[in-house]
């Protein structure tokens, strides 16, 4: 249906899927596995969904040791393995195969320690990211990385993606608040890697699992750093009237040597949608972003001036601070809610290329360009603080080839991004999304090394096939795999 | 989401308008993090995502449902909080009541599964019968144990302990308002709620005509349909929705109506969704007209205002937001601001956009999962201490009602006492038996549920 190939499923599998199914319903608890083809379907695909698969079976563990159970029989089948959190990617990084078994961590919710003098919460990761900080939240605390989806998507995906968010221009992504790891390995075996401390010795496998989209292992529990809450925050609404001069004016804060928690961008495509869901009356104008700063009163006051000197040397359509507690919410429910308005709109792609900040009034002039070339439209919403970038691509998913036109365009954009010295993913992960141009980013010797990497955890090749790396490029390593005995 | 209907298909409405609504959801997946059912049961099956899928490949395929489809279909609360979740718009609820519709046409129950069905919709809809079965229910109430369906189980012991007599408030007539006149409306008097508590449409009417308006009980007006719709059951509750609508056309189109006051919330969100429901139906004008007139009580009073509200107590009030008003008609704050406005102390419970697990006759058919979200619910409500709780729906009154002893009321009891009607009549039990206790023991605080 779409340019992004999937390889054959493995008929040797799909003719053993009764016994594989048996399989699994004997060693684990009733309702653990579903296998009709009527309930798989609705594991057919993420958030991206142009690319769809049923999968084999389902299986939904409700303890690490039922996960580590499925992970054993499954590497006993060499059956393959995609596991699952809230299958909130927009990448494809949950996409199933015919001949594979999703692993889903949607009932591993417990959160299992809150220690707030050491400052850490020990979670099992089927848990979403906005419910971590609510259990924090009468003690003062928060988990920072905050994607928009952070009502719904998992600590577990948030892992697998190294998952970013409006508020990590200033506390970092989820590497940089993963303080230790439980997984279980492709073969079933469980792991702790880290802990409650700040520095641990020997190699640090913790970052080698973040971010590595089910290709290693699966996350069962972790413990992530938390921090107390500022003071206070507050945001500014900033409306420009060009892309460009929003991009300038990003450039001219970080200079400044202020720390914003966040810089959001909006473009005007995003903020008529954004403004039929939530009418928080955003200005309208070609571009907005939100800074938000925090700490005391006089802090807040004192940061707000200088983001008003700065953004008034050029000349914006609007500049409005919040001032109660409201007036910050209703700012920021229209950039949080972005995605899921721009359904109303029509269908569209979501990327996620990253530039380094200088580079965006560059780059937003060159996908305004592109989008004109190609006759689709494109909404950009981003965290501009880092640069990293989401531009939708609005298509028609009922009109034949606009998928193939709009997935042409977002590969121009991902190399655009690449060009300007980024990269492809800022955040959503490669999935099978940003998979084949993984050789734009990587010479031949990077990826060699990442799959040499992927052998020593994976060495049967099992886990999240055909992510991450391109098809033709981890041919070599996934047949050896298979002879392997 | 990319759909796949034939023009063949997209000729009927209600495909269309599926077509329209899934065209529109982006599988972001936000609306599982608010789903009661996928919350108790972690399978994105039971979650509205997981539903719209299998709806889509229901319709779409013009498949008969099998028994898996039909479970989590039936599974689904219809609370709506994933509409007020949603980010691109999806109306859920037009595409899980098209799905019904489908089920109950396609689809064979069984037959055990049919006639509890069937019961219901024969008994639930009309008081008179509805009462004798509670007065029967409560008679077989201790035999409960004997049965083997839980189902049976859940409606003995639903009965509750009090049936009150008919009211003759809910016989047809015209309560004219006190002083002079504000508004004149009409009041929905429901169907389940006129045999299990009299005393929500009494203080009403006695609210209603304090604030100069003249309250109508049409004659003809009953059942809105909502509990047989929510069966998919369309011929029994489009005749209900007929009838209420050419009773209150009657009354419009006669001396003429302000709103259509309605005071159970399950109900506001049906009538507010006539237009839709008889989209078809020759009635289809005046379906519009009644569905742009229906307002719940508390809209109504918000316009209107309360006079002099310090008659009551100043009570600790636990507000219990039903799904059909926050999600259904998306009433949030009119509730809380006047029970504020009346002098009473509100207090929300944690996670109070979630469904207690009543949702129409959802605690009779689904009783496990109704059980145990009905469990988390008392929990975060009792966690905030008060001494009373209110809420604007029944069915969730009988619902938390059955799990604790702090004393339950629907919102216009309050705002009716406060503004010089009588002391709700379990708050006035409740501090009886505080009263007694105090006689006895010699506690102290005779308050109501302090701890």
């Amino acid at each position: 249906m779409s340019t992004i190939a999937m390889p054959e499923p493995d008929v040797g599998i799909l003719a053993r899927a009764p016994q594989i199914i048996a399989a699994l319903e004997s060693v684990l608890s009733a309702g653990t596995v579903i296998s009709s083809p009527e309930e798989t379907r609705a594991y057919e695909c993420d958030a991206l969904t142009a690319y769809r698969c049923p999968p084999l079976a389902v299986v939904l563990p409700r303890t690490t040791e039922e996960v580590a159970t499925a992970m054993r029989v499954c590497h006993e089948l060499r059956v393959p393995v995609v596991p699952r959190g809230a299958g909130t990617s927009l990448a494809g990084g949950a996409l199933p195969t015919a001949d594979s078994v999703i692993i889903g961590t949607m009932r591993l919710r417990e959160i299992l320690e809150v220690d707030t003098a050491n400052r850490y919460i020990r979670v099992q990761t089927g848990i979403t990211n906005l419910a971590v900080s609510a259990e924090l939240e009468a003690e003062g605390f928060f988990y920072a990385p905050d994607p928009s989806s952070q009502l719904a998507c998992t600590i577990a995906g948030n892992i697998a993606m190294n998952s970013g968010g409006a508020h990590c221009l200033k506390y970092g992504v989820t590497t940089n608040n993963l303080m230790g790891v439980r997984i279980v390995m492709a073969t079933g075996d469980i792991v702790e890697l880290g802990g409650p401390l700040l520095g641990t010795s020997g190699l640090d496998l913790i970052g080698l699992i973040c971010g590595s989209e089910g290709q290693l292992a699966i996350v069962t529990e972790a413990t992530l750093r938390i921090v107390p809450k500022p003071e206070g925050a507050r945001p500014v609404l900033i409306g420009f009237d060009s892309a460009e001069t929003a991009g300038e004016c990003v450039g001219g804060i970080i200079r400044s040597g202020l720390l914003p928690v966040a810089i959001e961008y909006m473009d005007d495509v995003c903020l008529r949608a954004v403004e039929a869901f939530v009418k928080t009356g955003y200005p309208n104008c070609a571009a907005v972003l939100i800074v938000e700063v925090e700490g005391s009163e006089a802090e807040i006051d004192h940061q707000i001036a200088r983001i008003r000197l700065i953004a008034e040397e050029l000349n914006p359509v609007e500049f409005r601070a919040s001032r109660t507690a409201e007036e910050s919410l209703a700012i920021w429910k229209g950039r949080k809610s972005a995605f899921g308005a721009m359904g109303r709109l029509g269908d569209y792609l979501c990327l996620d290329g990253t530039v380094p900040v200088s580079k965006l009034p560059h780059t937003l002039k060159r996908i305004g360009e592109l989008s004109k070339a190609y006759g689709l439209e494109v909404a950009n919403v981003f965290h501009a603080g880092d640069g990293n970038m989401h531009p939708l691509i609005l298509f028609n998913a009922n009109a034949p080839g606009e998928l193939e036109r709009a997935e042409e365009f977002g590969a121009d954009i991902l190399r655009l991004c690449v060009d300007a010295g980024g990269c492809l993913t800022g955040e959503h992960g490669v999935g099978i999304e940003k998979r084949d141009l993984m050789t734009k980013q990587y010479t031949a010797d990077d990826l060699a090394i990442q799959m040499e990497i992927k052998s020593v955890f994976d060495p049967a090749w099992l886990l999240n096939p055909a992510k991450v790396f391109p098809l033709e490029v981890s041919q070599p390593h996934r047949e050896a795999a298979a002879r392997c005995p | 989401m990319q759909t796949n209907f034939t023009e063949t298909q997209l000729a009927d409405s209600a495909t269309r308008r599926s077509n329209a609504i899934l065209r529109s959801c982006v599988h972001c997946g936000f609306c599982t993090a608010t789903c009661p059912t996928y919350k108790v049961l972690g399978d994105e099956l039971d979650s509205p995502r997981g539903r719209i899928y299998l709806i889509k490949d229901m319709l779409e395929n013009n498949k008969v449902p099998d028994e898996q489809t039909v479970t989590h279909i039936d599974r689904c609360l219809s609370c709506l909080s994933c509409m007020t979740t949603c980010p691109s718009g999806v109306h859920y609820m037009h595409l899980i009541d098209h799905a019904r519709e489908y089920i109950e046409k396609t689809y064979k129950r069984r037959w055990d599964e049919r006639a509890l069905r069937w019961l219901l919709a024969k008994i639930l809809p009309y008081p008179g019968r509805f009462r004798l079965a509670l007065i029967g229910a409560k008679l077989a109430r201790p035999f409960r144990k004997l049965l083997p369906d839980p189902r049976l189980r859940a409606m003995l012991e639903m009965a509750p302990d009090r049936i009150p007599p008919a009211s003759e408030n809910d016989r047809p007539q015209n309560f004219p308002a006190i002083g002079s006149r504000r508004k004149r409306v009409a009041l929905l008097i429901g169907c389940a709620q006129r045999a299990l508590n009299t005393d929500i449409n009494d203080a009403t009417i006695r609210l209603l005509r304090r604030h100069g308006c003249e309250v109508v009980v049409p004659k003809g007006i009953g059942c809105c349909g909502a509990l047989t719709h929510h069966m998919g059951k369309v011929e029994e509750s489009h005749a209900m929705a007929r009838a209420n609508i050419r009773a209150i056309i009657r009354e419009l189109d006669g001396e003429g109506l302000d709103a259509v006051v309605v005071n159970t919330s399950g109900c506001g969100t049906t009538v507010k969704d006539y237009a839709h429901m008889l989209r078809d139906d020759p009635v289809a004008d005046d379906a519009a007209r009644v569905a742009t007139l229906a307002k719940d009580i508390t809209e109504i009073m918000s316009e209107l205002g309360l006079n002099d509200p310090f008659h009551a107590a100043p009570l600790r009030v636990a507000y219990h937001a039903a799904c059909s008003l926050q999600h259904g008609q998306q009433i949030r704050s009119a509730p809380k601001d006047l029970l504020r406005a009346a002098g009473f102390e509100v207090v929300e419970p944690r996670d109070s956009h979630i469904c207690c697990g009543s949702a129409g006759t959802y605690n009779l058919m689904q009783p496990a999962i109704s059980s145990e979200l009905k469990a988390r619910k008392l929990a975060t409500i009792e966690a905030t201490h008060p001494e009373v709780i209110s809420a604007g729906n029944i069915g969730c009154m009988m619902q938390i009602g059955s799990g604790t002893k702090i004393p339950l009321v629907h919102t216009v009891e309050l705002l009716d006492w406060a503004t010089g009607g009588p002391k709700p009549r379990s708050i006035a039990t409740a501090l009886r038996w505080k009263r007694e206790e105090k006689q006895v023991f010699g506690i102290e605080d005779f308050r109501l549920g302090r701890p």
